[in-house]
C-alpha cells in the first residue's frame, strides 16, 4: 500500500522504485538510497549468479540450504518494502533515542557492519565459493590466499573463506542464544529482587556475588570439560555465567522505581505484582538491558572462541571462528592465514555489536555525548 | 560507598581494621559457595577420576581399590564434608594426576601467575590512565579519533588470538629482537647469574603480558578518557584556569586527580577478567601459571586439584574486590581529611 504524496518526486520516478527500490532517493541524493539500491541489486546478482545451486537446494532440501534461501526471499523482501516506502523528509520517524541514534554515527557504522556480517552468515551456502568441507589432500592443501581462495586453504585443503563464512554462523547463532538466556535469567532475578526485597533480596544477590567471584573460563572450562562439549551445552553455560550484570541493573531500576508514584497508584488500583512488574517497571529498564545485552553478545563470542581454541568448545568438523584458529596453531608460521582471518572475523563482529552498544549507550544517555 | 561513611563517622585506622574484618567474614559464606557449586558440578559430570587410567588391563577390583583409597565409593554428603573441612583448615588433599600434595602443585603455580598478573595490572592501568588523560585534554582532535578507534579495536579482540599474532610476529619479521615465545625461563636458566635470571624472566614476561593487558589496557583507557571529560567539563575547571594556574597544573592537578578515583573501582571489575584471561594465554605462552594448572587438572578430571584451584581463583577475586574497595578509602581525600 504506497501513500501518493504531492510533495514526492514525479511519479514516474516512483514506479521505477517498483523495480529499482530506493532510485528515487538515490536520484534524490540520499544515502539510504544507494544503501538500499546497492543491496537489491548485489541480493538479485547474487540469485542470479547461483541459479544452480538454488535449483539444488529446492531440489535437495537441507536445513542449512533452506535458511540460505529464506534468507535471500526475506532480505529481497525488506529491501523492496524499505525502498519504495514513501518518504516524508519532515517525518521524526521513531522515538527521540531512535533519532539520536541514527544521528551517531558510530552506531550506523556498527549496525551497518552487524547486517553485513549477519547476512553473510544466513546466506552463508549461497556466498561460499566452496563446499566448507570439502576435503582435498592433493595439491590443495595449506595454500596460501590467491583469486580461487581468498583467505587460503588449511591443512585438509578446504577453502578458508568458505570456512570462515560457515563459522560466522555458528559463532554468532551462540551468541545471541546465550545473551537471550542471559537476559531471561537476570531480569527475572533482578526483578524478583528489587520487587521483593527483603532474604529473598539478600539470598539473590549473594548469588550474584558467588557468581562474580569466579573468572568466567574458569567456570566455563571446568563444566565444558567435564560434560561433553557441545553448541547446546556451551549455550547454556555461556547463559548461566552471564547475567549477573543484567540482574543487578534490573534490581536497582527497580528498587530506584518501586516507590513512584504511578506504581503506588497501580497498587493502591488492586494490580497485582506481576502486572505492576510487566507494565511499569521492566518498560523503564528495557533500554539498559538492551545495551547490556549487545555489548554482552560480543563477550558471549569472545568467550566460545576461547573455549573453541582451548578444544572445549564447538567440536569439528563443524567449524565455528575458535574451532578454526585452534586448527591453525600448530602452523602459526608455515600457514599464517589460518590463524589469522577467523580471528580478524572476531575482531570485526565483537568491535560492530561494540559499536552499536555504545552508540545506544550515549543516545540514551544525554549526559555522557561523546 | 559503606567504607567511606565508616571512615568519616570514626577515627581512621581502627574503623579501617573493623570493615575490612567485617567483610573477610562475609568472604566465608562466598567461599564455602564456591566449594559447593565446583563440587556439584564434579560430581553431575558424567565419569570419575579413574576413567582417565581407564585401562582393560587393569582388573575392576583394582579400580575398585583405586575409588575406595581416594574416597569416591562414600556417599556424597560425606565427601563433600569431607572437603569443606579440610579446605576451611587449609588442607588440600593429593592430587591425582601429578602424584604430589595439591598444596605443593599450586605452591609452584601461583606465583608465576601472580608475576604475570600483576606485572600486567600495572601495565594496564599504567598505560590505561596515561593514554585516556592525553586523549581527553586533546579531545575531538585527529590524534584523539584514531585513538579511539585503535582502543575499540583492541578492546574488542580476544586475547589469545593476539597472542598467537604475537607469537608470529616475533618469529617471522620481528624475529631479529629475540622475543622468547613459549614458557617462562631458558633451558640454561639454572646456569645464569641472578641478574640474567630476572632479565631471563622479564624477557619470557614480554609477549604474554601484551597479550593478556592490551585488551584491559584499552577498556581502562576508554573509561579514563570518559571520566576525564566529565571533569574538565565541571565548573572548579574554570575556576582554577580563572585564578591564574597554569595548564599543566589545572591538568594534573585538578583534573587528573578528580577524574581517576573512580578509576580505583574498575580493578574490581578487571581481576576476574585478568585471571580469566590469564587461563587461555598461559596455554598459549606455556606459562606454567594457575590457568594452565587449572585446565591440565580439568582434562584429567583431577578432582582434588580443580577445587583447591577454583578456591584459590575465588580467594584472588575476592580480595581483589576488597583492595579495591580499601584504596577507593584510602585515595579519596573527602574521606581520609576527614
Amino acid at each position: 500500500m504506497r501513500e501518493v504524496r504531492s510533495n514526492g518526486g514525479p511519479s514516474a520516478r516512483r514506479e521505477l522504485d517498483l523495480l529499482f527500490p530506493g532510485l528515487s532517493r538515490a536520484l534524490a541524493g540520499r544515502g539510504t538510497g544507494f544503501l538500499l539500491l546497492g543491496a537489491w541489486l548485489s541480493l538479485l546478482a547474487l540469485a542470479v549468479y547461483r541459479r544452480p545451486r538454488i535449483a539444488e537446494f529446492i531440489s535437495h532440501p537441507t536445513g542449512s540450504g533452506l535458511v540460505a534461501l529464506a534468507s535471500l526471499v526475506g532480505l529481497l523482501a525488506l529491501t523492496w518494502i524499505a525502498g519504495t516506502r514513501a518518504v516524508d523528509p519532515g517525518d521524526p520517524s521513531g522515538a527521540v533515542p531512535a533519532c539520536r541514534l541514527r544521528s551517531d554515527r558510530r552506531a550506523a557504522i556498527g549496525i551497518g557492519l552487524l547486517v553485513v556480517l549477519g547476512s553473510a552468515a544466513l546466506l552463508a551456502p549461497l556466498l561460499a565459493p566452496f563446499d566448507p568441507d570439502l576435503i582435498d589432500l592433493g595439491a590443495g592443501r595449506l595454500l596460501a590466499p590467491s583469486a580461487s581462495h581468498w583467505m587460503g586453504t588449511d591443512e585438509l585443503g578446504r577453502d578458508l573463506f568458505s570456512r570462515v563464512l560457515y563459522g560466522a554462523r555458528v559463532s554468532l547463532l551462540i551468541g545471541f542464544l546465550a545473551i537471550a538466556i542471559a537476559v531471561t535469567i537476570g531480569t527475572a532475578v533482578g526483578a524478583v529482587a528489587g520487587y521483593a526485597g527483603g532474604w529473598l533480596d539478600a539470598l539473590l544477590m549473594r548469588t550474584v556475588d558467588l557468581f562474580l567471584s569466579f573468572p568466567r573460563l574458569v567456570l566455563l572450562i571446568t563444566v565444558v570439560a567435564l560434560f561433553e562439549p557441545s553448541i547446546p551445552l556451551i549455550v547454556v553455560v555461556l547463559g548461566l555465567t552471564g547475567w549477573m550484570g543484567v540482574s543487578r541493573l534490573v534490581r536497582g531500576q527497580v528498587l530506584s522505581v518501586r516507590e513512584r508514584e504511578y506504581v503506588q497508584a497501580a497498587r493502591a488500583m488492586g494490580y497485582g505484582s506481576g502486572r505492576i512488574l510487566r507494565r511499569h517497571v521492566l518498560p523503564n529498564v528495557a533500554t539498559p538491558i538492551i545495551v547490556a545485552a549487545t555489548l554482552g553478545i560480543g563477550n558471549a563470542i569472545l568467550a566460545e572462541a576461547a573455549l573453541s581454541y582451548l578444544g572445549l568448545g564447538v567440536q569439528p568438523p563443524t567449524a565455528s571462528w575458535g574451532t578454526i584458529i585452534q586448527s591453525g596453531g600448530d602452523r602459526l608460521v608455515d600457514a599464517w592465514w589460518i590463524t589469522t582471518f577467523p580471528g580478524l572475523a572476531i575482531v570485526l563482529t565483537v568491535m560492530s555489536f561494540n559499536l552499536v552498544g555504545d552508540g545506544l549507550r550515549d543516545a540514551l544517555d544525554p549526559r555522557r555525548g561523546g | 560507598m559503606g567504607l567511606g561513611r565508616a571512615l568519616v563517622a570514626g577515627s581512621g585506622v581502627e574503623t579501617l581494621i573493623r570493615y575490612v574484618g567485617s567483610r573477610l567474614l562475609q568472604a566465608i559464606p562466598l567461599l564455602i559457595g564456591v566449594v559447593t557449586l565446583v563440587f556439584v558440578i564434579l560430581h553431575l559430570a558424567p565419569g570419575d577420576p579413574t576413567a582417565i587410567w581407564f585401562n582393560p588391563s587393569i582388573p575392576p577390583e583394582v579400580l575398585e581399590r583405586m575409588r575406595e583409597s581416594m574416597g569416591l565409593d562414600r556417599p556424597l554428603y560425606e565427601q563433600y564434608l569431607h572437603w569443606l573441612k579440610s579446605f576451611l583448615t587449609g588442607d588440600f588433599g593429593y592430587s591425582y594426576s601429578q602424584f604430589r600434595p595439591v598444596s605443593e602443585v599450586i605452591g609452584d603455580a601461583l606465583p608465576n601467575t601472580l608475576l604475570l598478573g600483576g606485572v600486567c595490572l600495572i601495565v594496564v592501568f599504567g598505560i590505561g590512565m596515561a593514554v585516556g588523560a592525553w586523549q581527553a585534554v586533546r579531545r575531538h582532535t585527529a590524534a584523539d579519533s584514531m585513538l579511539t578507534f585503535v582502543t575499540l579495536f583492541l578492546y574488542s579482540m580476544p586475547g589469545f588470538w593476539l597472542g598467537l599474532m604475537l607469537i608470529l610476529a616475533a618469529s617471522t619479521w620481528l624475529g631479529w629482537l629475540g622475543l622468547p615465545v613459549s614458557g617462562m625461563t631458558s633451558v640454561d636458566h639454572s646456569l645464569l647469574g641472578p641478574l640474567d635470571r630476572i632479565s631471563d624472566i622479564a624477557g619470557h614476561l614480554v609477549l604474554p603480558t601484551i597479550a593478556l593487558g592490551l585488551g584491559s589496557a584499552a577498556g581502562v583507557t576508554r573509561y579514563v578518557r570518559g571520566e576525564m571529560l566529565e571533569v574538565l567539563g565541571q565548573d572548579y575547571m574554570r575556576t582554577a584556569r580563572a585564578k591564574g594556574l597554569t595548564e599543566r597544573t589545572v591538568i594534573l592537578r585538578h583534573a587528573l586527580r578528580n577524574a581517576l578515583l573512580p578509576v580505583v573501582s574498575l580493578l574490581g571489575l578487571y581481576l576476574p577478567l585478568l585471571f580469566g584471561g590469564a587461563l587461555v594465554i598461559e596455554v598459549v605462552f606455556s606459562w606454567p601459571g594457575m590457568g594452565r594448572l587449572m585446565y591440565d587438572a580439568v582434562l584429567a578430571r583431577d578432582y582434588p586439584l580443580v577445587l583447591a584451584a577454583s578456591f584459590l581463583f575465588a580467594v584472588l577475586v575476592i580480595a581483589g574486590n576488597l583492595l579495591a574497595d580499601v584504596l577507593y578509602a584510602l585515595v579519596d581525600p573527602r574521606v581520609r581529611h576527614a
